[in-house]
């Protein structure tokens, strides 16, 4: 049976540096809708895959969230993107991959994925 | 309706974070033998008053003022039902609410487990600030996993951290596992 033990061993690999994620007012949050439709279309390995590029790439400004029901039930999986200073950007029909693509050119590389906005989708 | 039960549950959950949980218990038990799989969550929220208790299983009632239509509750009533299984629901104002389900796995509508060990990766990873204990039964066999535990030996390294979450997923992962073997 796999123990708690080697979290000793992290937390101690972990001292001294930060290693708390502090609810960073100037970072990017990125928001997954998490309601019954977001879970029902999809929404959990999107939340999931987005928790794992953030930690795996060190993104200390970036921080992922979860919302209710956004009210859109027909395009979830929904991700939000609020960057410091700009418009919120809604992202539609998500995929883990496609989740993957707007972290790297719209939070971290500054361009809004266009095609995937609810923008561009006929409501 | 959602595909698997593991989704009714990380749907249910979030009823309980809704309502102001400080810890929710999950509780999957599986009797093989016998063909059962039993669910059980349980919260310290605010609870429910007997007319809200009575509504919530009603699809077109739902505590949101945004639309009138709530559909976690239903779901997880109807995929335990569909299975020749049982749901019960009970809650007290200001004291929490516990939601159990029971399945019977050998019938064909029976939706499956599907990946529960990512329903609470993701529980507990997104809200660090509550406590979340989780056991996996399969007969006698079992395992938990405990955040308040999790915390202790954490301090204030943030479940976020890379090297905190492999843990998490091998510790679900590996101890699902061994409990299965029988």
């Amino acid at each position: 049976m796999k123990s708690l033990e080697e979290l000793k061993a992290i937390r101690e690999k972990m001292q001294g540096q930060v290693g708390v994620r502090s609810e960073n007012e100037n970072g990017t949050r990125v928001v997954v809708g998490m309601a019954t439709c977001g879970i029902a279309s999809g929404a959990r390995p999107v939340l999931n895959e987005l928790v794992k590029q953030v930690n795996d790439r060190k993104l200390s400004d970036v921080s992922v969230t979860q919302t209710g029901c956004i009210g859109l039930c027909q395009y979830e999986p929904i991700v939000e993107v609020y960057k410091p200073g700009e418009e919120k950007v809604t992202y539609v029909k998500m995929t883990a991959d496609k989740a993957v693509e707007v972290l790297e050119k719209h939070v971290l590389g500054g361009t809004v994925v266009e095609d995937y906005t609810l923008n561009k989708i006929k409501l | 309706m959602l595909p698997e039960i593991s989704l009714n549950v990380l749907d249910i959950a979030q009823n309980s974070i809704k309502a102001g949980a400080t810890l929710v218990e999950i509780e999957v038990a599986r009797k093989p033998e016998e063909k059962r799989l039993m669910l059980s969550i349980t919260d310290n929220g605010c609870g429910m008053d007997e007319e809200q208790l009575e509504h919530v299983i009603d699809p077109f009632f739902t505590s949101r003022s945004t639309r009138k239509i709530g559909l976690g509750v239903p779901f997880l009533k109807q995929a335990a039902e569909a299975s020749g299984g049982d749901f019960s629901i009970t809650s007290e104002k200001d004291v929490g609410t516990q939601v159990k389900a029971t399945f019977h796995t050998d019938h064909i509508d029976c939706m499956p487990l599907g990946d529960i060990n990512s329903t609470i990766f993701s529980l507990v990873t997104i809200n660090e600030q509550l406590d979340f204990t989780y056991t996996y039964k399969v007969n006698d066999r079992q395992f938990t996993l405990d955040t308040r535990e999790i915390r202790e030996i954490l301090g204030d390294v943030s479940f976020q951290n890379p090297d905190v979450t492999s843990f998490l997923r091998a510790y679900l992962s590996e101890n699902q596992l061994e409990v299965e073997q029988q």
